[in-house]
């Protein structure tokens, strides 16, 4: 089983977890999103109760969203139903299979959409017209359809048509180049952080929409660009330019382990006993400066000239050498506990396997519940770090085999019988 | 209270925010959306005030860029928590939404917790952005942006192929925009829910949780099949090490060949981009090239690394693009590989971006006045682009109690504010 909830680890008794009321029940979600950047988005609404139904193509088995077969497995064996990174972003969501290509696909998506709230994809710009799934041609099905589409570039200027994966949304938005160690070429982000927060972005649009929605009748089209709101998260660095004319493109930048906004020393990943093993300081003030002079106890951080933030700032090379001294030889969650004990903001590097098997905050958070998939077997997943006193999110079920759900959805959504059903399949429309 | 200007989505929604680093933007996000977003600082202005770079490089709690940029939009109060409670629960009693950062157990000792503040007030929803959560085994650590992302995950995954040098944190305080994006989503949940017949709640954003969650296949990859990625200059961490992709292009700008050919197509294309700018006899692989034009369907990118022939192919095509991006500047790689249908990137400091004739023609610069440098500051823009009801930054960020007699003034008739 699994479950949410402070104190319900992933092995706690069924009975202990209360009833559970889910935030967003009885609000459906048709769902044409793929790869993170759009099922990160719909797999947060699904874990607060939306119904979301992931519509995949039947000819391309679920090809759209090239996660579906990809790594990592749970074991040796390869395919579309075994894919880790899928389980992952689609867990609680419906999947069934619709072939667009055809006219009673569309048809089908249609009524589909004439019973749901939310509309949500994340192909290039132009599929879903041509597809037949316009926003115009929605709406004639379901007037007050919130419509979010979501793509590299978004819908509009000269860009739109450029393709996009996490790593050129990251380049062309001004994250990448803030990542690096100083005097070094930009080290960017080692992950696709933009797919998470295109994700983010996304369900914050369908959510505000719904507000307005819910208030008024009135639906809406939503046009995102992931580059646009990757452009949203530099926010002092941009302004330095666009008011005092400096750019962050100058000798010396980016510098991100060290802190000038605002001001702090030390601030930096220090090396720690053992292989690759660093951990994080920072002194936010003089005060946590003294606390950890106080706990270091050692004469180099007595220096009269590192009592003070201008000081420190002013020879942050030769502190930063101190520093490193101080730790090379120590345990990196040791230097870290130490540090916390005395007040200092300190972390531990930590490895996922650190972090995931043994950190008790995560564990008491219930942040790795697992969901049982009927091809992988028990699998972990990520969960959600808000708790909701009154309605929390629930991640239980895992995602969707290829058309697992048409039964539930064709027949008990739509109301077509068996015999429609079988025809539909024999036609290739699911 | 007057009802916050234009027509976002979340026009007529209150916000009261306590002025924190951490929760900042998610207080920003919901005025962008139009909330009326009111954020209070203690007497003598939040410590952010503080945070340079500042306007003409004068130091100043009015020219703090930082202040500028995660306020705008905000309205702004003084509020002394510690000697004006009743006034907090004034001002809260009128709101929809409490955004607050404060260190577990703050507010609590101060009689002002949301289990005090929400009794008779059913709608209210209550978020706290806290480091490691509310309560929980390591609630009382204290963490800075570099503290979360280093013990969250982030950092494992960011950095150099050399790894005696340190993993890298990535810029601009995105552990504390991960935490408050997080924060906006569940509160946005929260209201749609209470618009539906629920109660208020509330909500509980732990950032340590919310960047365990934001590391995308460092943890699925542990999490699945007990592998632990290993960070590569400016490209995914991975458990197989993958080609660079990063280039200095001929105007020393950088570029991310992103996603080579992986179809015939592509194939094609390159080898006419080659020809066309005279570069083919500067790739060492051509026949993989060659080979690459009869592929069928799409290259498989997990079966690079693995098949010996779809990794060659792969890489020189990767290695083309290489070629080509040095006798380019950065933009102009870019482009013409777009428009030859390739995921090809130029990395741009933020200052490219608001001037890039993309984001200028989807209108993402938004100027707003600026009292301080008496002329307009150009702020990044929206997010999304909503049809019915645009994103909108209504205002430049408050002046230190600048609405306090408008918000807090008909407040303080029953209770004489001291002094």
């Amino acid at each position: 089983m699994a479950t949410a909830g402070h104190a319900a680890g992933a092995d706690a008794p069924s009975h202990e977890v209360p009833p559970r009321r889910a935030a967003l029940a009885g609000l459906r979600v048709c769902d044409f999103t793929g790869q993170l950047a759009g099922a990160g988005a719909t797999r947060f609404l699904a874990a607060m109760g939306a119904q979301v139904i992931r519509v995949e193509d039947p000819v391309r088995r679920g090809g759209w969203d090239i996660l579906r077969g990809a790594p990592p497995f749970v074991d040796e064996r390869r395919g579309i139903e075994l894919g880790g990174a899928f389980n992952n972003h689609n867990v609680e969501k419906l999947g069934v299979t619709v072939n667009l290509r055809t006219e009673a696909g569309r048809r089908l998506a249609r009524r589909l959409l004439a019973v749901s709230d939310v509309l949500t994809e994340n192909f290039a710009a132009g599929v879903m017209d041509r597809l037949g799934l316009s926003y115009d041609e929605v709406r004639a099905v379901r007037p007050d359809i919130v419509y979010v589409a979501n793509s590299g570039f978004g819908a509009t200027g000269p860009y739109a048509p450029f393709k996009t994966w996490g790593p050129i949304v990251q380049a062309c938005c001004g994250l990448t180049f803030e990542s690096g160690l100083r005097d070094l070429p930009t080290a960017g982000w080692g992950f696709s952080y933009m797919d998470h927060h295109g994700a983010s972005f996304m369900a914050i649009a369908v959510l505000a929409a719904l507000v307005h929605r819910n208030r008024t009748g009135e639906g809406q089209y939503v046009d995102m660009s992931c580059t646009d709101a990757g452009a949203t998260l530099t926010g002092p660095e941009l302004l330095d330019f666009t008011v005092n004319g400096r750019p962050l493109r100058r000798p010396g930048m980016p510098d991100s382990n060290h802190s000038t906004s605002p001001a702090m020393a030390p601030h930096n990943i220090y090396p720690a006993a053992g292989d690759d093993a660093w951990v994080a300081i920072a002194c936010r003030d003089d005060a946590d400066w003294e606390r950890l002079a106080g706990a270091v106890g050692e004469g180099w951080a007595r220096q009269p000239r590192f009592a003070t933030l201008a000081g420190r700032m002013g020879a942050e090379d030769d502190l930063d050498r101190a520093v490193a001294g101080w730790t090379a030889g120590r345990d990196r969650f040791a230097v870290a506990g130490l540090l916390q004990q005395a007040g200092v903001p300190a972390a531990a590097v930590t490895r996922p396997e650190d972090r995931i098997e043994h950190d008790p905050a995560t564990a008491a958070w219930g942040l790795w519940p697992v969901v049982e998939h009927p091809e992988m077997g028990r699998v972990r997943v990520d969960g959600i770090p808000v708790h909701l006193s009154a309605t929390d999110w629930r991640i239980e079920r895992a995602a969707p085999l290829l058309g697992q759900h048409n039964r539930e959805v064709f027949c008990g959504i739509l109301g077509l019988d068996e015999g429609e059903l079988a025809a539909l399949r024999a036609e290739g429309v699911v | 209270m007057p009802a916050a200007p234009g027509g976002g989505p979340l026009a007529g929604i209150r916000v009261v925010e306590l002025a924190s680093e951490h929760a900042a933007f998610a207080g920003k996000l919901l005025a962008g959306l139009g909330a009326d977003v009111v954020v209070v600082e203690p007497p003598g202005g939040h410590a952010s005030r503080a945070f340079g770079p500042f306007a003409d490089d004068r130091p100043g709690p009015e020219r703090s860029l930082w202040w500028w940029h995660y306020n705008a939009g905000k309205r702004g109060v003084v509020l002394d928590l510690e000697a004006e409670g009743e006034l907090l629960r004034r001002l809260v009693a009128g709101a929809d939404v409490v955004l607050e950062g404060e260190p577990p157990g703050r507010l609590a000792a101060l009689g002002l917790d949301h289990d005090v503040l929400r009794a008779g007030e059913e709608g209210l929803i209550w978020v706290s952005v806290t480091p490691f959560g509310r309560d929980g085994p390591r609630s009382g650590e204290v963490a800075t942006d570099l503290t979360v992302l280093a013990g969250g995950g982030p950092v494992w995954s960011c950095g150099y192929d050399d790894h005696s040098l340190p993993p890298v944190r990535g810029g601009g305080n995105q552990g504390y925009h991960t935490a408050s994006l997080w924060a906006v989503m569940a509160t946005l949940t929260a209201v749609v829910n209470r618009d539906l017949g629920g109660s208020g709640q509330h909500l509980d954003v732990s950032m340590h949780a919310a960047a365990n969650v934001t590391t995308e296949a460092a943890t699925y990859e542990w999490l699945v099949a007990g592998r632990t990625v290993q960070r590569q200059t400016g490209r995914h961490a991975a458990v197989t090490p993958s080609m660079n992709v990063n280039v200095v292009a001929a105007d020393g700008r950088g570029i991310t060949s992103g996603v080579p050919p992986r179809t015939a197509e592509q194939f094609r294309r390159v080898l006419g981009w080659l020809d066309e700018l005279g570069l083919r006899d500067q790739v060492d692989d051509e026949v993989f090239l060659e080979m690459g034009t009869q592929i069928e369907g799409v290259l498989p990118l997990w079966e690079v690394g693995v098949d010996p022939e779809l990794t060659a192919i792969f890489a020189a095509g990767r290695q083309a693009l290489t070629v080509i991006a040095t006798h380019l500047p950065a933009e102009e790689f870019f482009v013409q590989a777009q428009r030859l249908g390739l995921a090809c990137g130029a990395i741009l400091a933020p200052e490219e971006v608001i001037g890039n004739e993309h984001f200028v023609a989807r209108g993402f610069p938004v100027p707003l006045p600026q009292s301080e440098v008496g002329r307009d500051v150009v702020h990044p823009g929206a997010p999304f682009r909503m049809s019915a009801t645009p994103w909108r930054l209504s205002r430049p960020a408050p002046r230190l109690g600048e609405h306090d007699a408008e918000v807090l003034g008909p407040l303080w008739a029953p209770a004489r504010r001291p002094g």
